[in-house]
């Protein structure tokens, strides 16, 4: 049991660690240039923003629409923090991330009532609202023109070096993000949690707080989405509340079901594939959209689940099998959330 | 002092009476049966017990603690406030969690008594194994009591159809109740799966120290294991009183066979 | 008088909603999609009439000659999409049709952004020479009339087809109960397919209509009076026709209000504060039924 955990964790701090100096020292001599480096990290970015949203609509079962309402709080109030205010950096996304969730409660508390479609909508109206405060709150975000020249994560002399530490900053969040996400699913207060996806209901009858839980799984989420929009800002430079419209919130809703609603590791993976696809369709230059649209529409008639359903990868399942020398690759898919734990 | 009295409580659907003045009365340790034809309204009682539909009049007192005295109304209470109280209830159309493992089913229910947060969850504290060891012990525990322990990691809706029905109540005993409501729990058994489970039933009422109210739609059985039967019809309670009463009165086998039916059981 | 004004510019516009309106409403009464390409059919419904009248000018004729082939067209696209995209997910997870239904409207945005004889570029619609009639202190112009006109016509129309026909009762039947109907004899598919014609085809007419006020036409222009709409339906009573008549009507009146009394830049979060408003408030509609799950 106690080894066991120690051998967890510390397969997921080394696995982490070593994908990381892979990737960083990849990109600092070169192999990786500074296209996919950029690419890389923009991936990153989704996996916070797309898993804040896997965690209300995968794991909780409410469908929104809105998410990229809560990415443009955190965006705005982060640069605002930082150029008008002068704020650190990592406080700064912090600060984001804390008055998206703020806007995570005021949301959540009306959509309680609320189930399935009407409930998209509702948060849906809200991603457009916030989108309209954006552009009429003029003297604090810069209206439709925006905000421009927001200070990158670092100014050295070395342009390799600052797109390395522009990477260094996204990955540490993003899986602080999966482990965040992870962990809490993996729990109690995780199962209370898809205990309303299956069945509310049924829920509250065992006496889970079903409001309690809803608007808990909103504020995290909303809380995600907003360090995800402030280290967005930071990577673009510039902000404008047309990055944050109907269109960039289908995105993430559709990087979410393509990796499987309730899977992390399909989030991961869709987030990284989403943001590759889309730039190897700009080669199609204006068909670029007409096939993404055409895809999209073709992966849900005939791939309906996403990547991985409601399963995860999972390397240390993996290891473990391999250690034990039990040969039988094809079921490193475990079999479902939350069999991994407790062994 | 009773475990649970409703007095009076009446519920209108819209323009329909799905139960009017009903009354009970449920002391400590009893095996009460609440009976009746399909759409009399006996569910529609357990949904008023439980919290998931409010009442239109009438009051509901529950006897929430150890002190005989600590009784309160739990007319508005959400159903979750209801259960942490300690009334537990199953389905007829089953309700399990169903894409989700045996284990977790129960793990759910035992939910609301774990003692660690969603932080400690997060930073994996001593706290979170603890409990988790203890909580998938005890899953396990009652699960094992129905001889399903060994299904622990299959997905619910596996399950034959028996042993979900077995689920749904290891699932409310997982929330530590005082008072158990079953609704229609050997449905679609066969006769020896359903005396298996009566005895079970009997079983845990006495383990658990616990009252139970069972609704059902096969005679012999309650007519088996009540002490007590309530007979409902359109909402009203036509009959109550001690299974060799009930099978004598007039009106209940009017209600159950029509004009000059005769019970068989 | 300028309140007046108002509410006439706003009736104008709220009929166009409403009548995009009625295509969600229908579609989502039977098959609870909400479907988010609706918009993108008004936008071909009003390319169908810059072809027309650009190529034959602009008459009473080619005026009727527009509405009947762009209807004609969108019905018939409607078709198409609802059997190759939507039917195969009848049974699917409700985001799985909500994902394929955007990916629809993508398709067709994008899809006119590269047909040659589209373009991205916005193109100047064909409309009569402006003429304004004064009543009173009160501008209205032949557009405006024409607009609130026609809507008014199809709405008759359309109540007339769902109330006193064969298929409509048929329609209203799926929408309440479709496994019943479906074991009356009733042909799912065919009504679903005549549901997604007539609201395609009264999007197409309001495509034409929004087009002669504004007057362009863009692929991406259906995007937001669809949105909007939608938002109409959802006010009124998703599900509910006469709903979405009166839903778009009012979401026009207080959007046109918004914008001669408050701000122009605040007319478009208005229809949005309305909804959560509303659905805050009375989640399903002004028209809207409460449905209560049995346990
Ligand atoms: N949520 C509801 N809305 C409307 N009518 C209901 C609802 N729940 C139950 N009913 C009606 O109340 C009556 C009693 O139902 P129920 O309690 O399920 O009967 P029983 O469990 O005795 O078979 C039935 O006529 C049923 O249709
Ligand atoms: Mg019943």
């Amino acid at each position: 049991m106690k080894k066991n955990r120690i051998f967890n964790a510390v397969v997921i701090l080394g696995a982490s660690v070593v994908v990381f100096v892979i990737l960083a020292a990849l990109q600092y001599i070169g192999v990786i240039d500074e296209y996919n480096g950029q690419l890389l990290t923009l991936s990153g970015i989704y996996i916070v923003v797309a898993l804040s949203l896997n965690l209300i609509t995968g794991f909780t079962g409410q469908l929104a629409l809105g998410q990229a309402g809560f990415m443009s709080v955190g965006a705005y109030t982060t640069a605002i923090a930082i150029m008008k205010f002068h704020v650190p950096m990592l406080l700064a996304i912090l600060i984001g991330g804390l008055v998206a969730a703020v806007f995570g409660i005021i949301i959540g508390f009306p959509t309680l009532r609320l189930r399935g479609d009407y409930l998209a909508i509702a948060t849906l109206g809200f991603g457009e609202i916030i989108r309209v405060l954006m552009i009429n709150l003029g003297s604090l975000t810069g209206g439709a023109a925006g905000l421009k020249g927001i200070p990158a994560f670092s100014e050295t002399e070395n342009f390799v070096l600052d797109a390395v530490i522009k990477f260094s900053w996204v990955y540490v969040f993003a899986v602080i993000t999966i482990v965040i996400i992870s962990n809490l699913i993996n729990s109690s207060p995780g199962r209370a949690i898809i205990s309303i996806r299956e069945d509310e209901i049924a829920a509250n009858s065992m006496g889970i707080n079903i409001a309690y839980y809803k608007i808990f799984s909103f504020t995290l989420s909303a809380f995600l989405a907003g360090v995800g929009g402030g280290l967005y800002g930071i990577y673009m430079g510039y902000l404008n509340p047309t990055m944050f419209g109907f269109m960039p919130s289908m995105n993430i809703v559709v990087i979410v079901v393509l990796g499987g609603l309730g899977s992390i590791t399909g989030t991961v993976v869709a987030s990284v594939a989403f943001t590759y696809i889309q730039e190897w369709l700009r080669v199609f230059k204006d068909l670029r959209l007409v096939i993404f649209g055409l895809a999209l529409i073709l992966v849900m008639i005939f791939w309906p689940k996403g990547l991985l359903g409601n399963k995860e990868l999972s390397i240390s399942g993996f290891l473990r099998k391999l250690f034990k020398r039990e040969n039988n690759p094809e079921r490193t898919v475990s079999q479902q959330n939350g069999s991994r734990e407790g062994k | 002092m009773a475990v649970l009295e409703a007095q009076n409580i009446s519920i209108v659907f819209g323009g329909l009476k799905a139960v009017t003045n009903f009354d009970l009365k449920l002391e400590k340790g009893e095996l009460v049966g609440l009976i009746g034809p399909n759409g009399a309204g006996k569910t529609t009682v357990f949904n008023m017990l439980t919290g998931v539909y409010n009442p239109t009049s009438g009051d509901i007192l529950f006897n929430y603690s150890s002190d005989d005295n600590a009784s309160k109304s739990i007319v508005g209470l959400k159903p979750y406030q209801i259960t942490q109280l300690g009334i537990a209830r199953t389905f007829q159309n089953i309700r399990l969690f169903k894409d989700l493992t045996v284990l977790d089913n129960v793990r759910i229910a035992l939910h609301f008594n774990v003692k660690y947060n969603a932080l400690q969850a997060v930073f994996r504290t001593s706290a979170f194994y603890r409990e988790e060891g203890r909580v998938a012990g005890k899953a396990k525990e009652l699960l094992e009591i129905f001889h399903i322990g060994e299904k622990q990691n299959e997905l619910a809706k596996n399950l034959p159809y028996g042993e979900q029905r077995k689920l749904e109540i290891v699932r409310a005993l997982a929330t530590n109740p005082k008072l158990l409501l079953l609704d229609e729990p050997a449905a679609g058994m066969n006769p020896q799966e359903t005396q298996d489970l009566m005895k079970l039933i009997k079983f845990i009422k006495d383990q658990f120290n616990l009252t139970i109210l069972l609704i059902e739609h096969d005679m012999s059985l309650v007519m088996g294991i009540c002490e007590r039967i309530v007979v409902l019809d359109y909402g009203q309670t036509i009959a109550a009183g001690t299974p060799a009463e009930i099978r004598k009165d007039p009106k209940v086998i009017k209600a159950y066979l029509g004009e000059g039916g005769e019970f068989d059981a | 008088m300028e309140f007046v004004q108002q509410v006439l510019n706003g009736l104008s516009l709220g009929s166009v909603y409403a009548l995009i309106a009625l295509g969600y409403t229908m579609v989502y009464g039977i098959v609870k999609l909400i479907n988010f390409a609706h918009g993108d059919i008004l936008m071909i419904g009003a390319f169908g009439g810059f072809f027309i009248m650009g190529a034959f000018g602009v008459s009473p004729t080619t005026i009727l000659i527009s509405f009947i082939v762009s209807m004609g067209v969108c019905a018939i696209i409607g078709i198409i999409i609802e059997k190759t995209c939507y039917a195969p997910l009848r049974n699917a997870p409700r985001i799985n049709a909500l994902i394929t239904a955007i990916g629809v409207s993508y398709l067709l945005e994008n899809g006119g952004r590269v047909l040659p004889f589209m373009g991205p570029n916005p193109k100047q619609f064909p409309t009569f020479k402006i003429q304004n009639y004064n009543f009173l202190g009160i501008n209205i112009s032949q557009t405006q009339i024409m607009t609130i006109a026609i809507s008014i016509l199809l709405m008759a129309l359309l109540n007339y087809i769902i109330n006193y026909t064969k298929i409509g009762k048929a329609m209203r039947a799926t929408s309440f109960d479709m496994n019943a109907a479906c074991l009356m004899g009733i042909n799912i598919n065919r009504i679903i397919s005549f549901t997604f014609a007539l609201g395609a085809a009264l999007g197409a007419a309001a495509g034409i209509l929004f087009a002669s006020s504004y007057p362009q036409v863009e692929p991406y222009m259906g995007f937001m009076p669809g949105l909007k709409a939608f938002v109409a339906a959802v006010l009124g009573g998703i599900g509910s026709i006469p709903g979405a008549m009166l839903g778009g009507f009012l979401l026009g009146i207080a959007e046109t209000l918004t914008k001669g009394f408050i701000s122009s830049k605040l007319a478009d979060g208005v229809a949005f504060g309305i909804l959560i408003i509303i659905l805050v408030v009375k989640p399903t509609g002004i028209l809207g039924k409460n449905e209560r799950e049995k346990v």
